[in-house]
């Protein structure tokens, strides 16, 4: 019993991280070639809302998702086109489209608001579901969940592991640089930009369409900004990304655990709705105070040395500045 | 000729961001099935037809004044205080709780209420200035988390502590005692005493960044920090004074609001005009001359589009639509001018 439910709530870690997985590592590959697509959270929820109005008139789950992915690329190839072609500030196009992508999610959503509609089914793997332990809680899952946890392999290896990865990596590094060694720099920030922002519409798909079912206002509450928080916790580094994404999936299961728990019946909902929110500025205060740095001082050297290395990431040397190629 | 012909494209560029956004919004409208002129009718009727709805338009403008004018000030720093929702909402909070204690005439309640409002903004902008300084947390994520948090400590208060009489619901408090509800025109919705702060604020920012030392030191800081620390301007306090005086706006909006419009306090105070304002200010090129102007715009689509809802059918957030197509249009159309001007400059080099 106390096993079984166990790997029930792993389960469902595993599960509620999707959006949030695909989200960040979408992002991290876009900042990674030196792009910031602040517009995460309104792309999510435009793209959950497409999904879902999609996979509703069609009653087709992969064309609603096909329909997500175009949209998050799209919302992310304005952010190139302004940011990279036009020079406007990624910061301000970002917020602006972050904000323009949420109210058209509400006003074009309008007709879909709660009502019931497509789920993408589930499909457990055929002999890995069945490994104990590890099978229910990775392998009993949908396709989104499994392209989730591959985008983490994917991307990690991707970037580290393959020449074009190299090239992604010198183009957020260091441009001029990757310049003189003849890449393009603006087509390959264009081209991550843009593939990163298809998997943020995956995100999206995930939620309207396996997380949280079907369309509401304000569907996806903030989760954008937990990803983009996400992505600077996890250093810019896939692996500690999807960490950080999975910690923050635990933290939500905790949290609607002991909302159920008659013992903290006293505790207010609204505590574990803004929770989250608190839980992200204290996790960005962890990896980038100098308060940080005092406590470590107080350790061994070497011991502070392997923490600082574990908990910290530099950003991309050029990430959110403009590069001129002429 | 060639000079005239480049002169009369720029005007043209210049006009061009509002009828792009029409273009867009129309599209949109379209894939829904809905007319977009009698939308825009529906709109500028909504705002504009009796002078009940003028007099909304001009509340209305209230906090997109004071809140666009605060972040003038931030912006011209170099900052994204982008936590201005929770800014108002915590002068809403300060303001309530005075209205709820306080048991004095109108005229005291209602400037310490005010004051309040002020100190509780303020204390929240500096809470995201002093994560940025000491933390080392970008003010966007400092600031979006703590409007989420404001967002859950109002719900819990209106739910908790502060419920009605005959039960808590999303409807908000008990309505204010009588001293603290602001004045009104008659039984037009709009309080004179309002837009006079509004304005007046509005003038002290404008002096403030145009006139004095400690404007021109944040300019500084937004054209080039580095440069401006080496010139040794003390960037921590100006940060943190930058962030304290949109927070106070900020947070005289909240008290506003609740005092002046709804005579208690709600859920949804703020209701995203926090993140509107960011829209009026960036559109403003942080000119608190243009905020006015650009505040009433954004104020008559507010208080329009919700006829869209009763006479079509469409959802009011179209309004939203508008404003921040506006604005990317801006960003767009100033890019393509600025692309234009390098491309130009690169032939008559190459000539």
């Amino acid at each position: 019993m106390e096993t079984g439910f166990l790997i029930q709530t792993l389960a469902s870690i595993v599960a509620a991280a999707t959006p949030v997985v695909l989200a960040s590592i979408g992002e991290t590959i876009s900042e990674k070639s030196g792009v910031i697509n602040l517009s995460l959270d309104g792309s999510i929820a435009l793209s959950a809302m497409t999904a879902f109005a999609v996979a509703f008139t069609t009653g087709s789950v992969a064309l609603g998702i096909l329909a997500a992915m175009a949209v998050g690329a799209f919302v992310a190839l304005v952010v190139a086109f302004a940011s990279i072609t036009l020079r406007q500030q990624q910061v301000a196009v970002g917020f602006v489209l972050t904000l323009l992508c949420a109210d058209l999610a509400d006003f074009l959503g309008n007709p879909f608001v709660r009502k019931p509609g497509p789920e993408i089914p589930h499909l457990p793997l055929p002999c890995l579901s069945a490994i104990p332990v590890v099978g229910p809680v990775l392998f009993d899952h949908n396709l989104v969940v499994y392209l989730s946890m591959l985008s983490v392999v994917a991307a990690w290896w991707y970037i580290y592991k393959t020449q074009p990865g190299l090239k992604l990596q010198g183009v957020g590094e260091r441009p001029e640089s990757a310049f003189a060694r003849g890449v393009n720099v603006n087509r390959t920030r264009y081209l991550y930009c843009v593939v990163g922002g298809a998997l943020v519409g995956v995100a999206g798909a995930s939620y309207s369409l396996s997380i949280k079912l079907g369309w509401s206002h304000r569907h996806t509450y903030g989760i954008g900004w937990i990803a983009l928080a996400i992505v600077i916790f996890g250093g810019w580094n896939p692996w500690r990304v999807a960490a950080g994404a999975y910690l923050f999936g635990l933290f939500k299961a905790l949290g609607s655990i002991l909302q159920r728990d008659p013992a903290f019946s006293g505790v207010p909902t609204q505590i574990f709705s803004s929770a989250p929110f608190a839980l992200m500025i204290f996790a960005l205060l962890l990896v980038s105070s100098e308060g940080v740095d005092r406590l470590l001082a107080l350790l061994p050297v070497r011991l502070a040395r392997a923490i600082d290395r574990t908990i910290r990431g530099r950003p991309p040397g050029g990430l959110g500045k403009p590069f001129v190629q002429e | 000729m060639q000079m005239k012909t480049s002169r009369f494209t720029d005007i043209l560029l210049a006009l061009a961001p509002l009828p792009l956004a029409l273009v867009f919004t129309s599209l949109v409208l379209l894939i829904v099935g809905g007319s977009p002129l009698e939308a825009y009718r529906q709109i500028l009727a909504g705002a504009f037809e009796s002078p009940a709805k003028v007099a909304d338009v001009v509340t209305a403008c209230v906090p997109l004044i004071l809140c666009g004018a605060g972040m003038c000030v931030t912006f011209t720093a170099g900052l994204w205080n982008v936590g201005v929702e929770g800014q108002i909402i915590l002068g809403a909070i300060f303001a309530t709780w005075v209205a709820r204690h306080v048991l004095w005439p109108q005229a005291p309640v209602l400037t310490l209420m005010m004051l309040a409002g002020m100190l509780g903004g303020a204390l929240w902008g500096v809470l995201a200035g002093l994560l940025r300084v000491y933390g080392k947390v970008h003010e966007i994520f400092g600031g979006l988390g703590l409007n989420y948090v404001a967002q859950g400590l109002v719900i819990w208060l209106i739910f908790n502590p502060w419920k009605r009489t005959e039960g808590a619901t999303m409807q908000g408090t008990d309505p204010f005692p009588a001293p603290a509800w602001m004045p009104t025109l008659g039984r037009l919705r709009v309080a004179p005493p309002a837009v006079i702060l509004a304005l007046a604020a509005l003038v002290v920012i404008y002096f403030l960044l145009r006139g004095t030392r400690w404007g021109l030191e944040l300019k500084a800081m937004g054209k080039n920090f580095r440069a401006a620390f080496v010139l040794g301007v003390p960037s921590t306090p100006r940060m943190l004074t930058a962030f304290a005086a949109c927070g106070a706006l900020a947070g005289l909006a909240g008290a506003i609001r609740c005092s002046a419009v709804y005579g208690r306090l709600i859920p949804e105070i703020s209701g995203g005009l926090g993140y509107l304002s960011l829209l009026v200010a960036l559109l403003s090129g942080y000119r608190p001359q243009w905020v006015p102007l650009i505040a009433l715009f954004f104020a008559a689509l507010g208080v329009g589009s919700p006829r869209l809802e009763l006479n079509l059918h469409l959802d009011s957030s179209i309004g939203g639509v508008i404003e921040a197509s506006v604005v990317l249009a801006v960003l767009l159309v100033s890019g393509w001018r600025a692309l234009l001007a390098r491309r130009r400059a690169l032939r008559e080099e190459a000539a």
